[in-house]
Formats: C-alpha cells, sequence, structure tokens
C-alpha cells in the first residue's frame, strides 16, 4: 500500500446508497494488499452517537478516508465534535469506481507487487 | 419522547475487533477473508487488520496465523483459521450479550447534518420540524441535538433551509446527499423553498384548502372514497416531488404553530444564554480562594 498514511474504510452498513459492488470490490482489495486498515461500519451512525474514536480520527493528518461525498464526511466529523483536518484525503465510494479507488489509495496486492 | 436506542448503543471501542494476519503466512485466502470483513462489518463491528499488535483496546483479537498468543487482560485471542465467518460473528454476538453490550444496528442512522459553511442559522428548519430534532446551543446557534428522533428517510427540512445547508449523507439524490452544491441547485432550492410554490402557493394553506375541499365534498357528497382519494392524490404529489413521508406530511405544523415553536425556541435559547451568562457572573464575582481553600 503506497505510503504509511492511516486508512479508514466506511461499510456504510446501514443503508444501500453507496453501490455495493463498489464498496465490496474495495473492501476486497483492501484485504488483498499488503498493508494496514480500519474499518468501520457506518461512519453516520458514529456521528450521531458522537463515538469517541472520531476524535482520534480527527487528530491524524495523515487520515485517508474512504466512505462517500466529502462535505457530508467533514460536516459528520464536525457534527460530532471535531474538525478533520484539512490535509485529510477524502475518498468517495457513491461516485468514483474500485479500479479508480484502489489506484488512488496505491493497493498493492502480493501478486501486483511480486512478492 | 426521545428514543434511547441511539444512547443505548455500544461505542465502536467496545465493539472492535482485531483482525491479525501476518504479511506472509497465516493470511486468509481473499474470498473468505472477504466474507469475513464484511460480515463482521455488517454485524456492527469496527474491524482493524493488522500485521502486528496494536496498543489500543480491542473486544477480541481474531488470530489467522499460530502465533504465540500476547497476553493482553481481557481481550480474548479467537483462533479463526477453521472457523467461518458465520460462527466468528456468532462467537462475537456471545461476548457481546456475556458483555451485556446491546445489539448494534438497532437504530438507521438517518439524521440532517448541518452544513456551517452555508448555514446562515435563520432558524428555518428548528421552526418546522415537528420532532424536536433541532434546537439551539446557549450562543443561540441551531444544532442537531435529537438525531433519534428524525423520521427515516424523511428529508422534509432539508427542502426548507433556504441556503441548501442541511445534509441527509444517506439520500439518494444532490446536493442533499453532499454532493458539490451548484449555482443551479440555490436556484431551485430557492424556488421550492416555497415548498410552497409546488402547490402553487403557501404549503400549509394549500394543503389546508385541499383538505378543506375533501371535506366539503365529503359533507355534501358524502362520498368518503372521493374526499380520500383527493387526499391521498394531494399527499402523493408532495411525496413524489419531495419524498416526504407520509407520517410527516399528515402532520405538517400549521403557520401558527410555526411561529409558536419560534418563539419557544428563541426563548429557551435566551434562557441557556442567561443561564451560562450567571454562571460567568458567580464565577468572575467570586473572592480568589484564600491559602486554606487551596489546601496550602
Ligand atoms: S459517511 Fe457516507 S459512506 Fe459512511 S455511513 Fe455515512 S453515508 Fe454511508
Ligand atoms: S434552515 Fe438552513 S440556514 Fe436556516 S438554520 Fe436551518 S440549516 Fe441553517
Amino acid at each position: 500500500m503506497s505510503g504509511d498514511k492511516r486508512l479508514l474504510y466506511c461499510h456504510c452498513a446501514y443503508a444501500k446508497v453507496v453501490p455495493a459492488r463498489v464498496k465490496h470490490e474495495l473492501l476486497e482489495q483492501l484485504g488483498d494488499s499488503d498493508g494496514d486498515f480500519e474499518a468501520v461500519p457506518d461512519l453516520c451512525e458514529m456521528s450521531a452517537r458522537k463515538d469517541p474514536a472520531l476524535a482520534d480520527y480527527a487528530g491524524d493528518p495523515e487520515l485517508r478516508i474512504v466512505a462517500c461525498y466529502p462535505r457530508s464526511v467533514r460536516w459528520l466529523f464536525h457534527a460530532a465534535g471535531h474538525e478533520l483536518p484539512q490535509e485529510v484525503e477524502l475518498h468517495n465510494m457513491r461516485e468514483s469506481s474500485a479500479a479508480e479507488l484502489s489506484q488512488a489509495l496505491g493497493l498493492m496486492t502480493d501478486r501486483e507487487s511480486g512478492a | 419522547m426521545k428514543s434511547t436506542k441511539l444512547a443505548d448503543q455500544a461505542n465502536s471501542q467496545e465493539l472492535r475487533v482485531l483482525l491479525r494476519e501476518r504479511r506472509d503466512s497465516g493470511r486468509l485466502e481473499s474470498s473468505r477473508r472477504h466474507e469475513l470483513l464484511a460480515q463482521l462489518l455488517e454485524a456492527g463491528h469496527p474491524v482493524e487488520r493488522r500485521s502486528s499488535d496494536c496498543a489500543r483496546p480491542a473486544m477480541a483479537v481474531l488470530q489467522v496465523g499460530d502465533d504465540e498468543e500476547v497476553v493482553t487482560p481481557g481481550t480474548p485471542w479467537i483462533r479463526i483459521a477453521a472457523m467461518t465467518a458465520e460462527q466468528v460473528v456468532t462467537n462475537l454476538a456471545d461476548l457481546r450479550s456475556q458483555r451485556e453490550l446491546s445489539d448494534p444496528g438497532q437504530w438507521t442512522p438517518w439524521f440532517p447534518v448541518i452544513d456551517f459553511g452555508l448555514c446562515t442559522n435563520c432558524m428555518q428548519c428548528l421552526s418546522f420540524c415537528l420532532f424536536d430534532v433541532y434546537g439551539a446551543d446557549e450562543n443561540g446557534q441551531i444544532q442537531v441535538q435529537n438525531e433519534d428522533n428524525c423520521k427515516t428517510n424523511c428529508p422534509a427540512c432539508s427542502r426548507v433551509c433556504p441556503e441548501v445547508a442541511i445534509l441527509f449523507p444517506k439520500y439518494g439524490k444532490g446536493p442533499i446527499n453532499g454532493d458539490v452544491v451548484r449555482k443551479e441547485d440555490i436556484q431551485k432550492e430557492s424556488m421550492k423553498v416555497d415548498i410552497s410554490a409546488l402547490l402553487g402557493g403557501d404549503i400549509y394553506s394549500s394543503l389546508r384548502d385541499r383538505s378543506d375541499t375533501a371535506r366539503k365534498r365529503f359533507s355534501t357528497e358524502r362520498d368518503e372514497s372521493k374526499a380520500l382519494l383527493e387526499r391521498k392524490r394531494c399527499l402523493k404529489e408532495l411525496k413524489e416531488s419531495l419524498d416526504i413521508p407520509d407520517e410527516v406530511l399528515m402532520t405538517l405544523p400549521s403557520a401558527g404553530e410555526i411561529e409558536e415553536r419560534t418563539r419557544r425556541a428563541k426563548e429557551k435559547a435566551e434562557r441557556r444564554r442567561a443561564a451560562s451568562q450567571t454562571i460567568a457572573d458567580q464565577e468572575a464575582s467570586r473572592p480568589a480562594p484564600s491559602p486554606e481553600e487551596w489546601d496550602i
């Protein structure tokens, strides 16, 4: 996986707004990659519950989030009392294909990296 | 009345599992891993996949390889190499019930999120929503205070916001879903705000007129089904144009109720502001503690 930036994936588990194919393909590619990652069931639910983990994510400017529209993700963090640093990369599964996201995130499987 | 479901939900630290998978040996086969990850997430468990240990607390460590356990008090290790995804999820459900944690996913996270880059604090959303989702903080700033009072799939308040500042991240269409707000959206939204415009005027009086017509028809023709059809037709028109569920349409506030709610909200914000001012004044007028009080 490119760089050592922390990666957070949102599965949008409680709604069907993220295309199922995109999220499942990407989740599979994340698993196949050689990097560490974190996956949460639903960032919306975490925001409504003011989940303490959001403070930890918002404290990391090196973070990359794969979820939905960046405007939603930023204001969801704000609603929970945390501002996401401007440097945080936001990737949108509602608008991009799994291949585009995989490339943007630099996901490398063992096979692709020749390991 | 505020539901307690949201407050009762376990937080992600209580539910988080660590999937310990080494880079070389001790890895799950791709489709098995994907099935496991998807099932864990759909059962409400955050997952961290790591090749090494992690200092952060976890509900359980799911160990793929045969490495020796690193003893972390209170964190069970579950060796999953020979288990199906369903078995792993069942194990975690047992652990949740032993720890008396509620089952995740009992509440659909549907609620408004305010884009404060656009909001002008006009309070129209607060006045409009009948379910006390909105409130104001001590500075009189609009806030979403009771997310779990929001009616699932109802984006009605986003339709009354003149600034397109209300998002429902799980809504189908932009810009309400968080997509970029374009100039055309603002124009469109300001037309709509006159939700009203849809019915050729004020939505409330339109609804009232329509139900009056329906009532008259009912009383003169004694044709219940016609009156009901008229009401249904009116509601269908609103529902389709605005995606507003029946339950909310049936309880739209009257203009008088809106004024009353605005007045009450202002009073509440004023009381909160006065209370925080009193505390600040008391703090300011309190004499500095003596050395005895400091226990020096
Ligand atoms: S943040 Fe976006 S992707 Fe995540 S749960 Fe909410 S709507 Fe779904
Ligand atoms: S209606 Fe829109 S602009 Fe007005 S307070 Fe509510 S969110 Fe802000």
